[in-house]
């Protein structure tokens, strides 16, 4: 009953990463990236608030390298978690289960990523002065 | 004693002991979400400016502030949904897995209350 030929679970010698697992720890890290987002975001509302003095130092912050680099990864992070999380929500209905179609699906939610994090920015930069 | 058949005991009881609640809520409030924060980022970019003065104007006018408490509660809601199944995956030991999901509650309602009175203060004035 030995036989040493058969190969081993898991095959880890021709095992590949699976895109979609990737994504699955990427939607976790960008959830929990936009609850810290969170807090920034009700100090923002509470600065407006409060008054002028405390929105210009919130805005301040804002407008730093840290501030902006910060503004760019979470607005990266929320566009990934919209995208996947549109990608979830059609699982829940049944569609899109075929590797195939999970695996397009997927790379499809890294370049919808890409492309509506730049956009947003253009647009915004566009608008007027930020901050 | 309970009248209660053993199936229906069980129904709706997974190992959570809460049936789909938890899951139902995370697919309504992220639908939810998906209106509101796609109002919010278009409406930003709409400002002409992001001066104290025009943030106030904008958040004050009935429809944003609407928008903003909506969002606020459902961002706030969605997010302690979420955070509660990460801390039930990766916190180990009952008693620290408790205090863990009482502050991760406790924080969400905090935020999502400041968040509110921030906008019922600036719309109905006083900022």
């Amino acid at each position: 009953m030995n036989n040493t030929s058969r190969p081993l679970s898991p095959h880890l010698s021709i095992y590949r990463w699976p895109i979609s697992m990737t994504l699955s720890i990427l939607h976790r890290m960008t959830g929990v990236a936009l609850s810290v987002g969170l807090i920034a975001f009700v100090l923002w509302l509470a600065s407006i608030a409060i008054g002028a003095g405390s929105y210009e130092v919130v805005a301040g912050w804002m407008d730093t390298i840290i501030g902006k680099l910060a503004l760019l990864g979470w607005s990266f992070a929320f566009f990934f978690h919209l995208t996947n999380g549109v990608r979830h929500l059609f699982w829940d209905v049944g569609m899109g289960f075929e590797m195939r179609q999970a695996n397009a699906s997927a790379w499809l939610v890294l370049v919808a990523t890409v492309l509506m994090t730049a956009a947003y920015w253009l647009l915004i930069q566009d608008s007027g002065s930020l901050v | 004693m309970s009248l209660r058949s053993p199936l229906g005991q069980v129904l709706g009881s997974g190992s959570a002991k809460d049936g789909t609640g938890h899951w139902w809520a995370q697919r309504v409030t992220a639908v939810a979400l998906l209106i509101l924060s796609g109002w919010f980022l278009y409406s930003l970019t709409r400002l002409d400016s992001f001066a104290h003065a025009a943030m106030l104007d904008w958040a004050g006018r009935p429809f944003n502030s609407v928008m903003l408490l909506l969002l606020s509660v459902t961002l706030a809601w969605h997010s302690a949904l979420g955070v509660q199944v990460v801390l039930e995956d990766y916190v180990h030991g009952a008693f620290i897995k408790m205090v863990s999901l009482l502050l991760n509650r406790f924080a969400h309602v905090f935020l999502a209350i400041v968040a509110v009175v921030a906008v019922l203060k600036i719309a109905l004035g006083g900022a």
